[in-house]
């Protein structure tokens, strides 16, 4: 250790880190306690499990349309009458095999659900160190944009973000770059929630002792604030996370059964529903059914796991 | 209070004015205006003079004030899909977004704030975890997704409610179209408002049951019960006021939400309103109807904000005392 | 000797916890003669509020009253449904607590939360309820109470807001008053004040005052005798002067000792070494016989139970006939 920091640690401790106080007994002891947040977690796992191994388990691939079974589109699932044994549960109007498309749907739903939260909160909680250490016109303008972002609804805004993105990009270039534009256009819609809390957090950690301690000794500003104080402010942001993970799928689902987001070419579970709300009234049930059962699915035992780590972190509740 | 109230309009305005020139911006540089309105064969000489026409090539200031200024006499431009005024094709639609969003608001208050207040008094009863239970699914379920199993269950299972579509409705006046005074009209209303409204309803809840939860706490609850006052004085007249000041806010803030949830709404249930002409834009890159869509939005935002924050100063004393003391 | 107003016997209160219940109150003992204050006095954490929160009824979960009685004018009250003890706060047990800004409702005005609980426990008029409001600031010593009647908590400063919750608390007239550190969150010029009024209003109104604080002074302003806590415990009850000039439980000589005086000569303040332990880690025997100076054998191995010594009880085996001859003797003999 350099002398720098170890004349910080004589000037009082900071307090305690997550991990430290991920290791309390209380927190485990309530976790495993719960049956329900028990059984969501293990859920919540296999389903990301399921997803990210999608090419390795699914028995075709459904992005490719040299793979899809035209003849066999729209054939019910194994288990009904007229049902064939090489679909498990059915096929859609493409002939895709339905079983492996909403496998890859959960891998697609997931993945931009994680690199939304990860775009969005990193540049919210750099904005957010930023503003609050820093104080000033630059604290002020950019609580100021966040002011104004907050008036509207995420999900106004991925759909705006979105519309201009494609407009900007040109239409024919749609397909390619739906990913891209889906995770920026719900990533941006996020990063004011992490901007104000680690903002607000940075604020109250900014004059705490060994933060004045290291200003004395002249470490650098932004050494001050990334090996210092963000360690301490991240409790609250893993509490954000997880709860934006849930909206970022839902808004994801959102956007694609709407027809702005991923295209038939690459469904996600979003857009397997919107192509099997056509077939509701024609009798082809699945292609509604299971995909609205694995998001539903998935987005529940996400949310019970952020409900339990909210309600685990939070002080007051002790 | 005046001079509180001076500010907040101005600053409104002020959002407005940026907002609007986020729409200026979007509608004048993402892609050409000219090459959308017109067809392949129109040759650039004729481009060119259109272009001069519009006044395309003045100064950008002098186009974004002569857009802000069309904006405020609620002039948008042409639509380029549709080849109308913006204007005509969004007034057209707003009843029908605007009736559904009223009765999913009312829905959501009137469902929500009972079962919230309910769940807080009695936190272990089967009721209460059967709300909880609920709210989850609630908050869990995407928007489009309760419409879709709400359709299954009633429409093509028992038959019961028309699955799209407004039904029939009524014109009043030279402009309003409404669905109240049918049958029809209020069969088609059923699922859609309460679709729309399921989110708002278990937000609403349990903001209410956190709130109050907090409120019950607190030191004064403790010295009322200390001085004997009875259980419903203290939940409804000491409780229940404290609880809902600060829902007020949030709850204002989120029926500015309902109408832009009705987007998903409408597009499930074919809603022949604002909201499924805004998505059409997006799909189609129509940018004036985007824009003023934006506008619209923004402004409805803008005034419930306003509002809301006017409503929570009159109705906390201490915030209007606060006030009193910022003069001079 | 008339009848006590209230009557505490063996009061046991526990804390449901992970690993098993803690016992946070272990048989405490006392009266309250009608009329009389008793001041309550110890260091934080020692109990004091609980015991007052139990009297009451109030206790909330996890905590509860796991044996023990308590009387009122001679009838139980301790296992009284919760209907009934409504009955009984406010109208014969009133109750105040320490910060007055978040005691008072900040939504509702002064003379609103008044006639409300005059009008709960009293069958008169709302006229004849807003009047007696009104009689109720004065006696506090509200200035121009019928304007300030219709205010906002916020309006009023912290003196002024406590004298409103003293109001609040003795307008049904109970007949005793348990105060919760009631000057501890107002500033020290102000503390003077209140205590005087509350002097003053239950004195007129014949109130009896359980006075819960850790400020001496206060209890020596006001209390006529005072009961000394110690992990759950009372480790010596007596008059006032008495435990005050002349304390025999060691723990209340180290308490008296540590106060500063102005006239004693400067030099180290007196400390008690050590700390109060927490409820899970209370020692066998005596519990204050780990920092006390004059322990011995029996201290460790038996909790000594409130020996008499005069008029006054320690808790404490030097004043044991058997266990310290010597010591109780010469106690005796003063």
């Amino acid at each position: 250790m350099s002398r720098a920091d170890v004349d910080l640690a004589k000037s009082g401790p900071p307090p305690p880190s997550l991990v430290a106080r991920l290791r309390d007994n209380d927190l485990v002891a309530s976790f495993l306690s719960s049956k329900t947040t028990a059984a969501a977690g293990l859920i919540a796992l296999i389903l990301i499990v399921a997803g990210l191994a999608a090419p390795l388990i699914a028995p075709t691939d459904p992005f490719n349309p040299a793979a899809n079974f035209l003849m066999d589109s729209l054939t019910p699932p194994r288990f009904v009458a007229g049902g064939d044994p090489r679909f498990l549960l059915g096929t859609d109007d493409q002939g895709r095999d339905l079983w492996s498309a909403i496998l890859y749907g959960l891998r697609i739903s997931l993945m931009i659900g994680a690199f939304s939260v990860l775009l969005g909160g990193a540049i919210g909680v750099a904005l957010g160190l930023i503003a609050g250490y820093a104080g000033g016109w630059i604290d002020s303008v950019v609580m100021r944009i966040a002011d104004v972002q907050l008036t509207f609804p995420a999900i106004l805004i991925a759909l705006l973000l979105d519309g201009v993105a494609h407009a900007l990009l040109q239409k024919s270039n749609r397909e390619e770059t739906a990913f891209l534009v889906l995770v920026v256009a719900i990533g941006l819609s996020f990063w004011v929630q992490y901007a104000r809390t680690v903002r607000g957090s940075t604020l109250v950690e900014k004059n705490r002792d060994y933060v004045q301690a290291a200003r004395l000794i002249g470490l650098s500003p932004a050494r001050i604030v990334v090996r210092h104080i963000l360690p301490n402010v991240m409790g609250p942001v893993l509490v954000i996370a997880t709860i934006n993970l849930a909206i970022a799928i839902i808004t994801e689902a959102t956007l694609s059964f709407l027809g702005v987001g991923l295209p038939a070419t690459e469904p996600s579970l979003g857009t397997l529903i919107r192509i099997g709300q056509n077939y509701l009234f024609s009798g082809e049930w699945w292609i509604v059914a299971f995909p609205s059962l694995g998001l539903a699915t998935l987005v529940l035992s996400v949310n019970l796991l952020g409900d339990w780590l909210r309600d685990a972190l939070n002080p007051r509740l002790k | 209070m005046i001079a509180f109230v001076v500010r907040r309009v101005l600053a409104s305005i002020g959002v407005m004015i940026a907002v609007g020139l986020i729409a200026f911006a979007m509608f004048r540089y993402v892609g050409d205006p000219i090459n959308q309105m017109v067809g392949v064969e129109t040759s650039v000489a004729e481009r060119a003079q259109l272009r001069e026409e519009l006044g395309l090539n003045d100064p950008a200031i002098v186009q974004a004030l002569r857009f802000l200024a069309r904006a405020a006499r609620f002039d948008f431009g042409v639509s380029y899909q549709f080849k109308q005024p913006v204007a005509d094709l969004i007034g057209a639609r707003m009843p029908a977004t605007l009736e559904l969003a009223f009765v999913a608001s009312i829905l959501s208050l009137a469902a929500g704030i009972p079962m919230g207040v309910y769940s807080a008094l009695h936190r272990d009863s089967a009721l209460s975890r059967l709300f909880q239970a609920l709210s989850l699914i609630g908050i869990s379920l995407p928007t489009f997704l309760t419409g879709i199993l709400l359709i299954t269950l009633f429409s093509v299972v028992l038959g019961w409610l028309p699955s799209f579509g407004r039904g029939d409705v009524v014109r009043l006046g030279p402009w309003w179209t409404t669905g109240f005074l049918t049958v029809s009209g209020l069969k088609s209303l059923v699922m859609p408002a309460t679709t729309l409204a399921l989110f708002q309803m278990t937000l609403i809840m349990r903001l209410v049951r956190a709130e109050m939860l907090e409120v019950l706490r607190a030191d004064y609850i403790r010295f009322a019960r200390a001085r004997g006052l009875s259980e419903s004085a203290i939940h409804f007249r000491h409780a229940l006021k404290n609880t809902l000041v600060p829902v007020i806010t949030i709850v204002g803030l989120q029926l500015g939400s309902i109408v832009a949830f009705s987007i998903i709404t409408e597009t499930v249930f074919a809603w022949p309103g604002m909201g499924q002409l805004f998505l059409q834009s997006i799909q189609n890159v129509d940018i004036p109807i985007m824009a003023a869509y934006l506008l619209f939005i923004a402004f409805m935002f803008v005034t419930i904000n306003l509002v809301v924050d006017i409503l929570y100063v009159s109705v906390d004393p201490r915030l209007r005392a606060s006030l009193h003391g910022m003069h001079g | 000797m008339s009848a006590a107003l209230l009557s505490v016997r063996d009061l046991r209160v526990e804390f449901a916890a992970r690993q098993g219940p803690l016992i946070a109150l272990d048989g405490v003992s006392f009266d309250i003669a009608p009329g009389e204050v008793l001041g309550v006095v110890g260091e934080s954490g020692a109990g004091k509020t609980l015991t007052g929160l139990a009297i009451i009824g109030l206790l909330d979960p996890p905590s509860r009253i796991a044996g023990g009685e308590i009387r009122l004018d001679g009838e139980r009250i301790d296992n009284l449904s919760p209907a009934r003890m409504r009955v009984l706060r406010g109208r014969r047990i009133g109750m105040i607590f320490q910060d007055p800004l978040t005691s008072l409702n900040p939504l509702l005005r002064i003379g609103d939360q008044l006639t409300e609980t005059i009008l709960t426990h009293l069958s008169l008029t709302r006229r004849q309820a807003r009047e007696r409001a009104i009689a109720w600031l004065g006696e506090v010593g509200i200035p121009s109470p019928a304007k300030r009647i219709d205010g906002y908590p916020h309006e009023f400063s912290g003196g002024m807001r406590q004298r409103v919750v003293i109001a609040l608390a003795l307008c049904a007239e109970p007949a005793l008053i348990i105060a919760d550190e009631p000057t501890t969150a107002l500033d020290v010029s102000v503390q003077a004040q209140i205590i005087a009024v509350l002097k003053k209003v239950t004195r007129v109104h014949g109130a009896a005052v359980m006075l819960i604080t850790h400020d001496m002074g206060v209890i020596a302003e006001m209390a006529d005798r005072v009961a000394v806590m110690y992990a759950g415990r009372i480790v010596e009850i007596g008059a006032i002067g008495d435990v005050a000039r002349r304390p025999l439980h060691p723990y209340a000589m180290g308490l008296m000792a540590a106060i500063p005086t102005l006239e004693a000569r400067a030099g180290r303040l007196a400390q008690i070494p050590g700390t109060m332990p927490r409820l899970s880690a209370i020692p066998r025997g005596c519990a204050f016989s780990p920092r006390c100076p004059r322990v011995f054998g029996r201290c460790e191995a038996e909790r000594p139970p409130l020996i008499a010594v005069g008029e006054r009880r320690a808790a404490c085996w030097l004043y044991d006939a058997q266990a310290a001859p010597a010591a109780a003797r010469a106690e005796n003999s003063r």
